[in-house]
């Protein structure tokens, strides 16, 4: 019974497999082919969000009291297993220093609390949605948070003008992979709201790769001479937002900031 | 691109490169660019957006067939939304066109002062690239961009339009001066948003140009300023926003008309106003591709509260050299803190005086 029972099973799913373009890759069991776009490259257009706690600490961490006494539960840490692969984080001895000042003052010192650009990789799990927009040469990724964006440059690659907050990337198709090669950042992002940290050396190698319809599997290698002894390597998952009319909103923060940054310079004090 | 970034820097934030800003003022003394305006093209130049290039030009499509108007494109522009009073023609002849953009172009390089503090603060011609230095729609010998009314003037606005104004002049006043608080400065001082940005998109003083993508059902359209990106869904791919929820950019949603995108937008939350527009102002964008390096650009603007009838003005782009850097003006913007803090350092001196003077 039960050996039937395998047999229907394996057989269904590989006519199912069949049927929808699933081809065997050795090594794997499967591996997913995504439906194309006109010009024939794995469509990823569409909004997408991580699902995870990596804002909080990319490495794996436990609940703990928030940064703000009056916010209570609300700003509590949320505890999540992390994203970093193997670890802890190799911190060069003075860097890892810096990252410990780094949380200790997170209150004034981390980047998104001034609605600053949040940097790669941590637009990609910071918790509000993103949009894909994908043509040819371009793949444009839409930030809602603080309106950040990339450009990703898929046939025109050159090297970065000057440092900025998104640096600068160029991608290639490597099978059903999108693989993005970013450098050019400056060293005012962090990766977290933990104080991991990173310099202008920062260099991103991030692998997109769709895993059924409605996901996608990101990868990314850390390179950063000037912080860690080694690259290191994080991953996660992207989910699809599925609701009907999924958009992006408008998170236009800096308005939420100004008497933050500005309030003490005020000619009257509110 | 390197002038485009250094506009970017040097406009409002300038974190990134005091170096680069260096070594391209070097570059740029060394190679000596023209300082005068780039000479115009021959006459007769074609009309705006009409009439179709010479040699054979086929729309190019994107691979799913939409009509494709991507890439760079600026609508920077001599030509004035309305046209000006003296002027009582819709057209200019190529040469006094040509007189019109070398007295701009003077302008814009006497907007500082060698040798004074203002000077050594910024000057447009050296890190800005103002208006002649760089692409603009130098085929348009209109006097103004607004097409309806024929005059070229916007229509009169209503008594509730008027009151608006009036309002709105009241609240600033009562706000007091600009130096008091961040709050009192113009929206894109704060970085908040450019004024041009739109919609509708207007070109400003420097670093008017976009970059369009297209995917499969959306149109991107990344405005250089503060880089803001608006997205388009394209034939009711995502659902209207309700009437309470507002956007300083709105809800923009398109369809295509034949090869002409019809962009309408509505729910602007009135904080960045276009002329005196109420938040209730609908915009309607028209974009077609009429020749390889020309997008005609047409907006009406619908907004019985402010005006007695519905306007439209045609300001057309013409290509612009890629890519777009990133324009992070909050993250730079020491303008504002240096400002605040020199007022309130005024204000110091000017009550330490004032103590002085009553124990004398």
């Amino acid at each position: 019974m039960r050996t039937r029972f395998c047999t229907a099973t394996l057989l269904a799913a590989a006519a199912f497999g069949v049927a929808w373009g699933v081809m065997p890759v050795a090594g794997q069991t499967a591996a997913y082919r995504a439906p194309r776009t006109a010009d024939g490259k794995p469509n990823v257009n569409g909004i997408w969000q991580a699902l995870n706690e990596a804002n909080w600490d990319i490495e794996g961490h436990s609940a703990a009291p928030g940064r703000v006494v009056a916010l209570g539960a609300a700003d509590a840490v949320v505890p999540g297993l992390g994203i970093v692969e193997g670890g802890p984080l190799p911190y060069l001895p003075a860097a890892l220093a810096k990252k410990k000042a780094n949380f200790e003052k997170r209150l004034t010192l981390d980047p998104e609390i001034k609605c600053y650009l949040p940097g790669v990789p941590r637009a990609m799990y910071i918790p509000q949605p993103f949009q894909i927009v994908q043509s040819t040469k371009t793949i444009m990724m839409a930030f809602q948070y603080a309106g950040a964006v990339r450009t990703i440059y898929m046939d025109d690659h050159k090297e970065a003008p000057a440092d900025s907050w998104m640096g600068w990337s160029n991608g290639h198709w490597e099978g059903e992979t999108l693989v993005i090669d970013s450098t050019g950042f400056n060293d005012l992002s962090w990766f977290d709201r933990a104080g991991n940290f990173h310099s202008d050396a920062l260099h991103v190698v991030e692998r997109i790769t769709p895993a059924d319809p409605d996901h996608l599997t990101w990868e990314a290698t850390i390179e950063d001479k000037a912080v860690y002894s080694r690259p290191w390597k994080m991953s996660m998952t992207l989910y699809r937002r599925k609701e009907k009319g999924a958009r992006l909103l408008e998170f236009r923060c800096v308005e939420f900031v100004e008497d933050l940054i500005y309030g003490h310079l005020r000619k009257v004090q509110k | 691109m390197k002038h485009r970034a250094l506009a970017a820097l040097s406009g409002s934030g300038g974190v990134l490169v005091v170096a680069i800003a260096v070594s391209a003022l070097a570059a740029h003394v060394a190679g000596q660019a023209p300082s005068s305006p780039k000479p115009l093209p021959a006459a007769p130049a074609k009309a705006a957006a009409a009439a179709p290039a010479t040699k054979k030009w086929t729309l190019p499509r994107t691979p799913d067939g939409q009509p494709d108007i991507q890439g760079y494109w600026t609508n920077s522009t001599y030509v004035p939304l309305e046209r000006p009073d003296k002027v009582t023609k819709a057209t200019y002849t190529p040469e006094e066109f040509a007189a019109v953009v070398k007295e701009a172009a003077a302008r814009e390089a006497e907007q500082t002062e060698p040798g004074t503090v203002a000077d050594v603060h910024y000057d447009f011609t050296q890190f800005g690239l103002d208006k002649s230095q760089s692409a603009f729609v130098k085929n348009d010998l209109r006097t103004s961009l607004i097409v309806d009314p024929p005059n070229g003037k916007m229509p009169p606005v209503t008594p509730e339009g008027q009151k608006r104004a009036a309002d709105r002049a009241a609240e600033r006043r009562r706000m007091g001066a600009t130096t008091d608080a961040v709050q009192n400065m113009p929206i894109g001082t704060r970085c908040l948003i450019m004024a041009g940005s739109g919609p509708p998109m207007m070109n400003a003083g420097y670093n008017n140009n976009y970059e369009i993508v297209q995917g499969p059902g959306y149109v991107m359209i990344l405005v250089e300023m503060i880089h803001d990106v608006r997205i388009i869904p394209i034939d009711n791919r995502a659902a209207a926003l309700p009437e309470n929820m507002r956007q300083w950019m709105g809800d923009s949603r398109g369809h295509w008309e034949g090869d002409t995108l019809v962009i309408e937008t509505t729910n602007l939350n009135g904080k960045n106003p276009f002329r005196g527009s109420s938040e209730n102002m609908r915009v309607t964008e028209r974009i077609a591709r009429v020749d390889a390096d020309t997008l005609s650009y047409k907006f009406t603007i619908t907004d019985p509260a402010t005006w007695t009838t519905p306007w439209t003005a045609e300001a057309p782009m013409t290509k612009s050299v890629g890519p777009i850097f990133e324009h992070a003006c909050h993250e730079g913007n020491y303008g504002v803190t240096n400002t605040l803090a020199g007022a309130r350092l005024e204000d110091k001196k000017a009550a330490e005086g004032a103590a002085k003077k009553t124990s004398n």
